[in-house]
């Protein structure tokens, strides 16, 4: 075959509607001129790791292998192995890795790509920079202890001597890298710590950025698939005449059946392929299908919530335990007793699944997508192929935002099956309401918590259950509820000072695929723990910032595990990532004062504050909101507060607390999903809202904390406080407490 | 069936049903990837052009009702990629994935056409037919007073 081996790289950029600049694919590695691509690696260079390539004519290649979902890792990771290795900015080219093993995790989930590979990266830059002095030391036969580099040249003050990078590469190329070496002295970086534009800046703003959708190969099928309402229904019957007969049709394919678990392979049903994605849906739409609706159809988010409900009252099993909340609740003065509740939700990127894929001549499979994590869409295609993982090569697009969603590559694998069922590329585009009905759900969720009061007002005793169908249940079967590491994400890790603490969780069985959502549970115990703490404010007759910084206690690190929790501290030490409520009170003090916390408030205004920390970073926030005189609810303004430790890009950091904040606002006003007959019932924007301009508050106030400590995580954190900040600003300003989302179910939006 | 119109300047003939969304006829027949799909409803705005200076959702659009006008996308928004608006997004570093932002300048665009200083109010209500999961919204705000400061 095939096709692909015939177009030239001008043609298929023409195709892709690329014009220089922008996504460079890493089609160098394709070996051999296999794709006819190959001219890209015709200049010489060196790659003392593969992360880095420096060519002879002076430009530096960086390797992202992490995914661009908006939250600016093609500009920071640069940033960071730029820094360590002086190169010149604007000397360095940008290049999207393939999805490969030899990179470490590609996963681009859990806000982990600066602060899990922060030293990997600082290494890749600081021995690169090595290689090149001593290639600079070597040549010149001076001591490499001499030499110092600055943009992107080496220089021996003693002789005068200086030499480019590029100048270097032919030297260097004979020398062996060093493994380590030391890094920069913090004080010196020029990159790290400093707001760089964003690399894709050009592209974005003229339509030459290349997203999983705009894929475009030559002879291409469009395809667009028919899934059955309900997880794991299949196909009873079907005629496909009438989609056969809409012109541009070329074929009607069945998927294979669904797995259970689900895992990351497709959902089944039937693909209709056509000459343009217009005559694909509309093929689509004249399928008539019969469906065996499998037995999940039984779903019904209303008797759900019962069940889920009474799980969480039921108290269930202990997970963690401090002191004797028996003991506590006995002797209490006061007990404040509340329920929270939080639907499922969709992560909804305005990019929605889109893949393409085409087989090739030695039996291989090249996919284009965009995708959160390349090597699990090897995993996933490879195994659903019969390939060897080794046969994938996985092509990461820019990501029209991921949120979680693109971390599964069930789409991925689609595209792939099809593409070797027609023998030709294919491409599969969700439509929205495939998005919204056939995800991977944020997991609906209920809890119950009791506090107990002394008669000071103090509290006592914390006792609270958590139930919701778990992530797990997707990878596995007879899963009935939380993993540990979901406990992990804002719920044994609570840091209030409370001697007598009692946590468990409750039975919850998954009737849909759960999955990833941007800040994951954090968002749902978030809600609970900061709304609970101001309801215990008021019960107190305490202001509920005084009362919040009452509760986080006493400066001390926190470990939940000797209260005999499991725990993993997001997989990094809990040494170097403490618990530390010194530094969360830190967060609180800050942002209640740049909300000016106690000023005078217009009538019908409420401030509300909420802290939490997930992904080893602390953000709090502060919502400023008014009720019109029909009760409804606008947030007027948003300040927030950030202890991400150390900081690569503050800008990026602040549009990710923007961002945060609206993506916040967006589920605790509108978010909902809801299953009837095991279908999810929303389908679109008008069921399924987003936040709109008009919502917006007229600003989101960001500050970053100074604090010299490793990064934390950037791209959720900013998330969970928004829903409790808003309920507890909402309380402010009426008096009226609310314990479920989305608010709008209050009929106050 | 042909259609002909004027594409960004340049007199075409697509050969579509002439009932197909003019997103679908730009990007899938035209080749013009930057006009972006996400709800096909016309929901969202993510897929807006300029037809004769004014924006529609080329989504819900068909291509039959463009025959004869002049469409713009944002790869033809500008020469050179310097459009007021464009320039502005960048100083601002206002997107996030850019996935919308095409949508969004176009509208941008085209308020500043019709409204050379716009108010906030002025902005959002021009603006609130484009959605951005990202949440760039208050940069976008602030990006279109900057880029209404370029034009004057």
């Amino acid at each position: 075959m095939s096709t692909l081996e015939r177009i030239s790289r001008r043609e298929f950029l023409r195709q892709t509607g690329r014009a220089g600049g922008g996504l460079v694919f890493a089609l160098t590695m394709t070996g051999a001129g296999r794709l006819a691509f190959a001219d890209e690696a015709s200049t010489p260079s060196v790659a003392p790791n593969v992360y880095v390539n420096i060519r002879d004519d002076d430009i530096v290649e960086i390797y992202c292998h992490r995914s661009e979902m908006g939250q600016g890792i093609r500009t920071c990771l640069p940033q960071v192995i730029a820094d360590e290795l002086d190169a010149q900015w604007d000397r360095i080219e940008v290049i999207q890795a393939l999805g490969d093993a030899k990179y470490g995790d590609q996963n681009t989930d859990g806000s982990t790509s600066i602060r899990r590979q922060f030293d990997i990266l600082r290494n890749a830059g600081a021995t690169a920079r090595a290689l090149l002095i001593a290639a600079a030391a070597k040549t010149w036969g001076v001591p490499a202890a001499e030499c110092i580099t600055r943009e992107q040249t080496v220089r021996h003050a003693a002789s005068g001597r200086s030499a480019r990078y590029g100048e270097l590469v032919e030297v260097a190329a004979g020398l062996d890298v060093p493994s380590e070496v030391p890094f920069k002295d913090p004080a010196d970086y020029r990159y790290i710590g400093h707001s760089m534009d964003i690399i894709d800046g050009f592209d974005m703003t003229t339509g030459r950025a290349h997203y999983g959708i705009d894929t475009v190969l030559p002879d291409m099928l469009y395809a667009s698939i028919e899934r059955s309402p309900a997880l794991g229904g299949t196909v009873k019957s079907l005629d496909d005449k009438a989609a056969r007969a809409i012109a541009g049709v070329v074929d009607v394919i069945e998927l294979p059946p669904p797995t259970s678990p689900p895992v990351f392979n497709p959902l089944g049903g039937v693909a209709v392929l056509a000459g343009n994605t217009w005559a694909a849906e509309r093929g689509r739409e004249a399928l008539e299908i019969q469906w065996d609706p499998g037995p999940n159809a039984v779903y019904d988010s209303t008797s759900y919530r019962k069940t889920l409900t009474e799980s969480a009252r039921n108290g269930g099993k202990q997970v963690l335990n401090r002191g004797d909340v028996d003991a506590a609740f006995a002797a209490a003065a006061r007990t404040i007793e509340a329920e929270y509740y939080a639907p499922h939700l969709a992560q909804a990127p305005m990019e929605p699944p889109a893949a393409t894929a085409v087989m090739l001549a030695d039996g291989g499979c090249e996919v284009w997508g965009c995708t959160q994590d390349p090597q699990a869409a090897q995993g996933t295609v490879a195994g659903l192929l019969g390939i060897d993982k080794s046969k994938v090569k996985v092509h990461v697009t820019l990501l029209g935002g991921g949120f979680g969603r693109k971390s599964k590559p069930d789409f991925i694998a689609e595209a792939a099956w099809l593409a070797r069922q027609t023998g030709k590329p294919v491409k599969v585009t969700w439509t929205r309401e495939d998005d919204i009905r056939h995800g991977y759900l944020h997991s609906v969720s209920a809890q119950h918590v009791r506090a107990a009061l002394d008669g000071d007002g103090n509290v006592t005793a914390w006792q609270h259950c958590t139930a919701f169908p778990s992530i797990s249940s997707t990878f596995a079967p007879n899963i009935t509820g939380p993993s540990a590491g979901e406990l992990g994400l804002g719920f044994v890790d609570n840091p209030y000072a409370v001697p007598n603490m009692h946590l468990t969780i409750g039975d919850a069985q998954a009737y849909v695929r759960i999955g990833w959502l941007r800040s994951v549970c954090n968002v749902f115990h978030a809600f609970a723990n900061c709304s609970f703490v101001d309801e215990l404010a008021h019960a107190a007759n305490m202001d509920p910032r005084d009362h919040l910084l009452k509760l986080l206690g006493p400066p001390r690190r926190i470990d939940p595990k000797a209260d005999g929790a499991e725990y993993e501290n997001y997989g990094q030490s809990i040494d170097k990532h403490p618990i530390d409520t010194g530094r969360i009170a830190a967060v609180v003090r800050k942002v209640s004062e740049m909300a000016g916390w106690g000023r005078k408030l217009p009538e019908g205004h409420g401030l509300g504050i909420a802290v939490h920390r997930s992904f080893l970073t602390t953000v709090g926030t502060v919502a400023e909101v008014s009720v019109d005189a029909d009760g409804k609810l606008a947030v007027e303004e948003l300040w927030t507060a950030i202890d991400a430790g150390l900081v690569v890009n503050p800008d990026r950091v602040k549009s990710q607390m923007e961002g945060a904040g609206m993506f916040g606002m967006s589920l605790a006003l509108y978010g909902e999903l809801t299953a009837k007959d095991g279908a999810i019932v929303q389908g679109n924007f008008d069921t399924y809202p987003i936040l709109r301009m008009e919502d917006a508050p007229k600003s989101i106030n960001v500050h970053i904390m100074e604090v010299d400590a490793p990064p934390g995580g950037v791209g959720e954190p900013g998330v969970p406080p928004l829903a409790p900040a808003i309920a507890n600003a909402y309380f402010a300003a009426t008096g009226k407490r609310i314990r479920e989302l989305p608010l709008r179910n209050a009929g106050i939006v | 069936m042909a259609v002909d119109l004027t594409l960004n300047g340049k007199p075409v003939s697509l050969d579509v049903d002439p009932d197909m969304p003019l997103l679908w006829a730009i990007r899938d027949v035209a080749g013009l990837t930057g006009t972006k799909f996400s709800c096909g409803k016309a929901l969202c705005g993510a897929c807006v052009v300029h037809v004769d200076g004014s924006p529609v959702r080329s989504c819900v659009f068909r291509v039959r009702s463009a025959a004869g006008r002049k469409v713009t996308t944002i790869e033809g928004l500008s020469e050179d990629g310097n459009h007021p608006v464009q320039r502005a997004w960048r100083e601002l570093n206002v997107p996030q994935c850019g996935y919308c932002q095409s949508g969004q300048i176009m509208s941008a665009a085209a308020l500043l056409d019709s409204k050379p200083a716009p108010t906030d109010a002025d902005i959002d209500n021009a603006m609130s037919g484009n959605l951005c999961r990202c949440g760039t919204y208050t940069r976008i705000r602030e990006a279109i007073h900057k880029a209404a400061g370029y034009k004057s």
